[in-house]
């Protein structure tokens, strides 16, 4: 058998084997080097997997030749591919710029572990998205979960500890809630599979427990998601962790549990349950939207750097819910590619965030003053990374608001309304981004600081190639489109 | 070198040579100053070599990628657009000469940042005309607003700040709030945004719905200043000289009007327009605009202000003219954005250059300093002249056109609202030649004499060109007369 037949299960084995490795790889700089290695091989095993999976093709892989309902079955698709990407590019970008930060804000005896857990959450994640199971999918999601905690808290800033208690207990709850629902499922049908769940939820007579499955399912991913009013873990928790794991967590973290919500709708609920994506939509939408409005006004008026843009990640959460509500191919490809795209945007913006915390200790926006002529390269790149998520043209972000407003427009009359929501909270998104602006350009330096410099040119350099990378991707969108597109193909024609 | 390489090139040059400045003034100003001169003289000679292609009809087009179905970004060279960047260049050389003489003068702090920031601006000017649809040129349009920023915001105080906040509030919420909305309403009725002439809506909108659509895009291009959304005009002045005479009398507002009438032309079609009875607004609220603008001018005291409002009420008859829906008008729209260039950036050059030499910026302080600088109040006569529509100026040659138009059209407002303007016009400037030429001045003023010569030069170049305007305009209507070929 050829290896490229294994690569889904590669995708998960390789990190998960080399994170107890790395902890053997004491001497200084050897762990990082070795994790960054297995996280730049994981994105290379995800462009490969994409790569195959581009023409609308699904990869079905049985674990050690057991067949599907009985064995463990992972599957990769085009929605697949484009979450592993997300995930592995920003694990890998994230690693290979990381080296001075963490150096500087976690004790050198503690690397090995540090970097450890970082491919934990890695494999935990990859995990959840090629798993085709339901347990599999929840046993994932506690690696990951369990070693988030630990990279949160690893950092030397004390308030990550509350922030991480927070952060578990609602991520336990979320993992219950969804725990509760599989076990619901599971003893009407007998079945941990997801497609073969989707076979057998037609045999139930009595359809309740499913009913109330669907309702846990969908509250506790909600939860891990950060769905709006679930989002209260969110800014604490990105804001005191290191800031190269805000950088990693932000691009993918929550975005993994939207996929798992998305998945199990559409896959499982939507094809089973009568009138089911009626109510999926008027129960989603209205949290979409509010999410999108009180979370971009909340950082209007926030003052620290890294909780204004953990607020406004709740907001983009929003904006794919939006496109997921709608229930419309339109709707599904703008927000697969929000998924991409807000990653970008996002993960260049804490990037640059963990720049200028390299020489800023205080990231309270009045403190900034004067980060322009001393870090001038970071706070370009700062800039192109805050318009690509407002979502001006010419980069990435404008790519997905296009696409979710003609899906709004696609649904009819209403759909000038959300329309307007869009841009109104896009318009807030100018202004809180405009606020970060001004005061990186044209504030006064606080007084008695000594002299800065730009940050080390290995995190610049990886700064500076997300923010192409958001212009790239603004101007020749065409590879996440197709997995885009092909991904809502596939949801829709699943759901069917 | 094909055109359909220049039209890249053009775009790519001033980007280069943003990144040549940034890196040349690191080195040494003159270095800098170098670069930014081989750029626009670069330039220059890339755009005004498409003009022989487009004097011969021809329509270099260039597509660079489709981001998504339908969705392009593309680039074709057609007679607006053509003047449009050629005017833009060409001043930009002007301008710079003028610029080097400022920010020396002034001893200015971040000159570097400036210059590069400057050429940026221009190649999103550029984009703007040369963008062969609606996506492509929003996108340049968006990038021209946020690449003049920093040139507002120059001098970084709060009161500046402050208004490099109303600036970029303005146009960015104009922008996405009702020009996003107008573009995506096109795509979706039309199926496509490409600038074709006789327009691509035709047929597909309707009477009510046409007005919107059209108030959508009138308002959601905030560079054309028509009131209510002109309040970033003056609030731009805050910015150094150079910055208004060229971004803010040429390249940013003349890419507002240059959008709208392109919009009128390429996408409504004048024919279908004028037929729309729900259109008609546009012209009372251009009319409106020009005489409302014309007496607030004529309360200000401060002559950059002074200045900006004359530009709005400018602007105007630009969008005036094009709404009169006449091929005649048409034309006159086009000439009018090269005359009020050439007259407008003199005077602010002029009032620049009063800057530089006596820190003068009320117009009450002009009292006889016509003698102290003759040149440079001689060239502000000329442009004052041309704003007013004085032969031999340019500005006569435009309102010649607009007013032919008008008269074809029937259209009483048009005439009415001309001469009502040409009399505030003049109530503003004449006062003004009359305290400079022939009042004294206050005892125990600052001593001095004219602003530095690269000042000098650059203003009494523009003057120039306000006077050849008026003789020499030939080549110009003929390029421009293409567009409505055909049409009417």
């Amino acid at each position: 058998m050829d290896l490229l037949a294994h690569l889904p299960a590669l995708q998960v084995v390789v990190p998960m084997l080399s994170a107890p490795l790395i902890v053997l790889l004491q001497p200084r700089g050897l762990a990082w080097a070795g994790a960054t290695a297995v996280a730049v091989l994981s994105f290379a095993i995800a462009v490969a997997l994409s790569i195959a999976v581009l023409d609308g093709q699904t990869i079905e892989y049985a674990m050690g030749g057991w067949p599907a309902p009985y064995g463990i079955a992972l599957s990769v698709d085009a929605f697949s591919a484009l979450v592993l990407l997300v995930i592995t590019g920003a694990a890998a970008a994230a690693l290979l710029g990381a080296k001075p930060s963490i150096d500087q804000q976690i004790e050198v005896e503690r690397h090995p572990l540090f970097y450890s857990a970082w491919l934990l959450v890695l494999s935990g994640l990859v995990g959840i998205v090629v798993s085709a199971d339901a347990f599999n999918i929840f046993v994932f999601m506690e690696i990951s979960s369990l070693a988030s905690y630990i990279l949160i808290a690893g950092g030397p800033d004390r308030r990550a500890l509350p922030a991480v208690f927070k952060y578990l207990m609602m991520g336990t709850i979320g993992a219950t809630f969804y725990l509760i629902g599989v076990g619901l499922i599971y003893m009407m049908t007998g079945t941990l599979n997801l497609a073969d769940m989707e076979a057998r939820i037609g045999d139930v007579t009595d359809i309740n427990p499913i009913l109330v499955a669907a309702g846990f399912i969908t509250i506790g991913l909600a939860l891990k998601a950060a769905v709006f009013p679930l989002h209260v873990w969110v800014p604490n928790a990105y804001t005191h962790a290191p800031h190269m794991v805000t950088v990693f967590l932000a691009a993918c973290a929550t975005k993994v549990a939207l996929y798992v919500l998305i998945r199990f709708d559409y896959m499982v609920f939507q094809a089973t349950l009568d009138a089911h994506e009626i109510q999926f939509a008027i129960f989603m939408m209205p949290l979409a939207i509010l999410g999108i409005l009180i979370a971009s006004a909340v950082a209007m008026f926030e003052g620290h750097l890294k909780r204004l843009l953990a607020s406004s990640s709740i907001a983009q959460i929003g904006y794919i819910l939006l496109g997921v509500s709608f229930v419309s191919m339109a709707g599904l490809s703008a927000s697969a590619m929000h998924i991409f795209n807000h990653a970008l945007a996002k993960g260049g913006l804490f990037l640059a965030v963990a720049c200028l915390a390299y020489q800023y200790r205080d990231l309270r926006l009045d403190q900034l003053g004067g980060a322009s002529t001393r870090m001038p390269w970071t706070c370009a790149a700062f800039v192109v990374c805050g318009l690509s998520l407002i979502g001006v043209p010419g980069t990435a972000g404008f790519i997905s608001k296009w696409m979710l407003i003609n899906a709004a427009l696609e649904t009819g009359p209403w759909g000038w309304g959300l329309v307007a929501i869009i841009l109104v909270s896009s318009l807030m998104a100018v202004v809180y981004i405009w606020r970060i602006v001004e005061a990186l350009y044209f504030q006064a330096p606080v007084e008695g600081e000594a002299p800065l410099s730009e940050a080390p040119v290995q995190l610049l350099l990886i700064t500076g190639l997300v923010a192409v990378l958001n212009i790239y991707f603004g101007l020749f969108p065409q590879v996440p489109l197709e997995l885009a597109n092909s991904a809502a193909a596939l949801l829709l024609e699943g759901s069917r | 070198m094909t055109p359909e390489t220049a039209i890249l090139v053009a775009i790519g040059i001033p980007l280069l040579g943003a990144l040549a400045i940034a890196l040349a003034g690191r080195i040494s100003p003159n270095l800098r100053e170098a670069a930014t001169a081989i750029t626009s003289l670069s330039l220059i000679w890339v755009v005004w070599g498409l003009l022989p292609i487009l004097m011969d009809g021809g329509r270099p087009s260039v597509e660079v990628s489709q981001v998504m179905p339908g969705l392009t970004i593309a680039f074709t060279v057609e007679p607006l657009g053509m003047l449009f960047a050629a005017l833009a260049s060409g001043l930009w050389l002007i301008n710079s000469i003028y610029s080097v003489g400022y920010m020396r003068g002034n001893k200015e702090q971040n000159q570097t940042r400036f210059f590069a920031c400057f050429a940026l601006a221009l190649s999103a000017t550029i984009g703007v005309a040369f963008a062969g649809n609606l996506f492509t040129l929003f996108l340049f349009y968006e990038l021209l607003t946020l690449s003049t920023y920093p040139l507002v915001a120059h001098k970084g105080d709060a009161a500046t700040v402050r208004s490099a906040r109303i600036y970029l509030g303005v146009l960015l919420s104009t922008s996405i709030g009702l020009f996003l909305p107008a573009i995506i309403w096109t795509y979706t009725v039309a199926g496509t945004g490409d600038f074709t002439t006789g327009g691509i809506l035709a047929g597909k909108l309707n009477d009510p719905e046409i007005g919107l659509l059209l108030g959508l895009f009138v308002f959601g291009v905030g560079k054309a200043a028509v009131m209510p959304v002109h309040k970033w005009l003056p609030a731009a002045m805050v910015a150094p000289t150079p910055v208004s005479a060229l971004l803010h009398a040429v390249a940013v507002v003349k890419a507002g009007v240059f959008t709208i009438t392109k919009i009128i032309v390429y996408i409504f079609g004048i024919d279908f327009l004028f037929e729309a009875s729900s259109s008609q607004w546009l012209l009372y609220a251009a009319a409106f605009t020009i005489i409302t603008a014309s007496l607030v001018a004529l309360r200000q005291t401060n002559i950059k202000r002074l200045l900006a409002y004359s530009t709005i009420a400018q602007l105007s008859y630009v969008v005036m003219a094009a709404a009169i829906l006449k091929p005649l008008a048409e034309v006159g729209a086009a000439i009018h954005m090269v005359a009020h260039a050439f007259g407008k950036i003199t005077l602010f050059f002029a009032a620049g250059a009063i800057y530089i030499a006596s820190k003068k910026t009320e117009i009450h302080q002009l009292r006889g300093i016509g003698r102290r600088m003759p040149w440079t109040m001689a060239a502000f006569t000329i442009g004052a002249l041309s704003m007013i529509g004085v032969p031999p100026t340019g500005g006569f040659v435009s309102k010649w056109y607009i007013l032919a138009g008008a008269f074809e059209a029937n259209n009483l407002v048009a005439v009415f609202t001309i001469i009502a303007s040409t009399v505030l016009n003049a109530a503003y400037f004449l006062p003004i030649l009359y305290m400079v030429w022939f009042e004294r001045e206050k005892e125990g003023g600052k001593e001095h004499g004219e602003a530095p010569f690269l000042a000098v030069l650059a203003l009494c170049l523009t003057a120039l060109l306000t006077l050849a305007f008026f003789l020499f305009n030939g080549p110009v209507i003929e390029l421009e007369s293409q567009v409505v070929q055909g049409l009417g």
